[in-house]
């Protein structure tokens, strides 16, 4: 049996386990929802053009701005109309405009003739989209990592607890234990963060967002590979803290330090992402460059060197956290009397046969 | 294969956990076809021999060896062992699992399935199969357990106290299996702290107190080489002039009936002789020393 053959079967089970349970599937049905929601609702919501009853006569200028009509025989009838709620304004002769409580600006602006108007920046994101996207995309990678992160965690400790650990690791590598672990961890999360962006993606189609969709596609692109690396990274630092404890009930005593390394990250992209030197830093640092660099090129802030620069960086740290949590995982995994604590997990690892 | 290729041989095994040495030089032999007892206290050092056998701990000095080859990861694959500490995954099936951990023995999927299958029959297990491990009987998940250590055909067994915690039942069920193994020229080792069940089955016998081997060797070999010379005498008046015997010391007397200990230097007919002189002899027999007796001797 080589390691990598047996990374492949304890991904597969880990995996297969996990299709099963009735929780996961249930919170993933959840998410595929919430998606589509958000990406179909709002256009629908929105209603789309107003419609307005007016007579056939000066029905012209309104049809030509693509507002839908209701031909009505005089002013009087058209007044009933918009009182009855089968239109949304009326336009009687004047020419005014009717409406119950809110003025409808695209019948306004149909009947007006506007000034020309020159956009200096006409890719500038909507205010608006520029506070949810960066929101989504650090929620997503907050949520991802800390579910699947700590689904890797339960795993060891389940595999320590009943002790079947023994005859795992009398069969096969400690690595590829591990490293089946994190690949089924990561495999899961981008299998269901590709569901909700797929979801997303038609939900967005489906209500007519398909301006957002091209300003998106590069920063989900790049999200993709800061994703992945900053996956890797939490689930190397739950692999550890999974493997220093020896029951379900106490991994809340280890797993704060990863709480908090998820979560500050989090925070801060979320309160800071308006400031463009701090956003810089967090960019660049490990722990926030998954979620503020592919913000910060959404913004259009970032130049391609930087994006290369900062995943190189993602990487040396996540390639050193692996090590790192590896060898305290080989350290601690067959220590089942207590907790662990990481300086003995550090040693003991040269002792593993 | 002659003798050689087919003995798992431990040889000069030594092994510290911090300051306290629980290995020292260890040394013995686990001959192919035999079932061989692994006796010791709590503590005495077991659990951490066979962790060495099967490469879950490092040794710091030493080696094992199975048919003359210094032991691997391919060579530990083909394996079989049964922790002290037992535990299989409680939310897969009893089926799932056993043919999961054939699969990292490296067996193919079909195989794996097919020797699950015939095991499952063999041990009494093939109708809960398909039953979550969680839900089946402390004993049940013992089989199961025993089905895990042997769904890849091992070429060597190392059981750490496989008999504890089953019913009779059990235990007869998973003794005719792992005779069965041994018959087919499988080397089993097992680890108990019931010197009455290793008494019972086992064909050579190891001993291992604080660390160190005591004794090692057949069963019988042991028992006959056992220091103290015990014999049973039953006749038909008091046999309390035994006493006055040179060379003889009183274990037991009641009545007619004494078990005595003989000095090694004594032969045991005079004493015979005397006996018949005094009137009939009903019995004169050697006591074999039961192995908790050879246990006690040998580690004190």
């Amino acid at each position: 049996m080589n390691t990598f053959e047996a990374t492949r079967l304890v991904a597969a089970r880990e995996i297969r386990v996990k299709l099963r349970d009735r929780t996961f599937l249930i919170s993933t049905l959840f998410f595929l929802l919430i998606a589509a929601a958000a990406t179909i609702l709002p256009p629908l919501l929105a209603g789309g053009p107003s419609t307005v009853a007016v007579t056939e006569a000066a029905a012209g200028p309104l049809r030509e701005a693509g507002l839908e009509v209701r031909v009505v025989a005089d002013d009087a009838a058209a007044e009933q109309a918009v009182r009855d709620g089968d239109a949304d304004a009326a336009v009687v002769a004047g020419p005014a405009v009717l409406a119950m409580n809110d003025a409808p600006t695209d019948v306004v602006s149909a009947l007006s003739s506007a000034p020309p108007v020159r956009l200096l920046n006409p890719d500038a994101v909507d205010p608006v989209v520029a506070f949810l996207v960066p929101f989504a995309f650090a929620f997503i990678f907050f949520i991802t990592s800390q579910t699947f992160g700590m689904q890797i965690a339960q795993s060891i400790i389940e595999e320590k607890q009943t002790r079947i650990v023994e005859i795992l690791v009398a069969a096969v590598p400690v690595r590829a234990l591990l490293a089946g672990k994190m690949l089924a961890g990561t495999l899961l999360a981008l299998g269901q963060i590709g569901l909700i962006a797929a979801v997303a993606l038609a939900g967005m189609a489906f209500g007519d967002s398909n301006q957002l969709l091209s300003l998106l596609g590069p920063a989900i692109g790049w999200f993709v590979p800061f994703f992945l690396l900053g996956f890797v990274l939490i689930a190397s630092m739950w692999a550890a803290a999974g493997a220093l404890v020896n029951r379900l009930e106490d991994i809340s005593g280890v797993s704060m330090p990863v709480q908090l390394a998820v979560m500050l990250p989090f925070f801060a992209v979320i309160f800071l992402n308006d400031n463009a030197g701090a956003m810089q830093v967090l960019s660049y640092l490990p722990f926030s460059s998954p979620t503020a660099m592919p913000l910060r090129l959404f913004n259009g802030d970032a130049a391609v060197w930087e994006l290369f620069a900062s995943l190189a960086l993602l990487l040396v740290a996540a390639a050193g956290f692996v090590l790192a949590g590896s060898r305290v995982y080989e350290g601690s995994l067959l220590r089942t009397n207590g907790r662990t604590s990481i300086r003995t997990a550090w040693r003991e690892r040269e002792t593993l046969g | 294969m002659d003798a050689v290729t087919t003995v798992l041989r431990l040889d000069g095994v030594d092994r510290s956990f911090g300051d306290r040495q629980v290995l020292k030089s260890v040394s013995f032999e686990v001959a192919a076809g035999r079932m061989t007892g692994f006796v010791g206290g709590n503590g005495a050092g077991k659990t951490t021999t066979m962790r060495i056998i099967l490469g879950v701990l490092a040794a710091d000095a030493g080696r094992v060896t199975w048919g003359g080859r210094p032991l691997d990861r391919q060579i530990r694959g083909r394996f079989g062992y049964m922790p002290e500490e037992r535990g299989l995954y409680p939310k897969m099936s009893v089926r799932e699992q056993v043919v999961y951990l054939g699969r990292l023995h490296g067996m193919t999927a079909e195989g794996a399935r097919r020797a699950t299958d015939t095991l499952l029959e063999r041990i009494g297990l093939d109708e809960r199969g398909d039953d979550l491990l969680e839900t089946l009987s402390l004993g049940n998940q013992q089989r199961a357990q025993i089905a895990a250590a042997l769904v890849h055909d091992p070429e060597v067994l190392v059981l750490d106290e496989p008999f504890s915690g089953l019913d009779p039942m059990a235990v007869d069920t998973i003794l005719t299996v792992l005779r069965e193994r041994a018959a087919a020229g499988v080397p089993v080792l097992f680890s108990s702290h019931q010197l009455d069940v290793v008494e019972r089955l086992c064909d050579d016998l190891v001993i291992i107190a604080d660390g160190t081997i005591r004794a090692a060797g057949s069963r019988e070999l042991l028992r006959s080489s056992a220091t103290t010379r015990r014999f049973e005498l039953v006749v038909d008046t008091d046999a309390g002039w035994l006493r006055d015997q040179a060379g003889v010391s009183l274990v037991d007397l009641d009545g007619p009936r004494a078990v005595f200990d003989l000095a090694a230097d004594t032969d045991e007919q005079p004493v015979l002789h005397a006996a018949l002189a005094r009137g009939p002899v009903r019995a004169f027999r050697p006591v074999t020393p039961s192995l908790a007796e050879i246990f006690r001797e040998v580690t004190k």
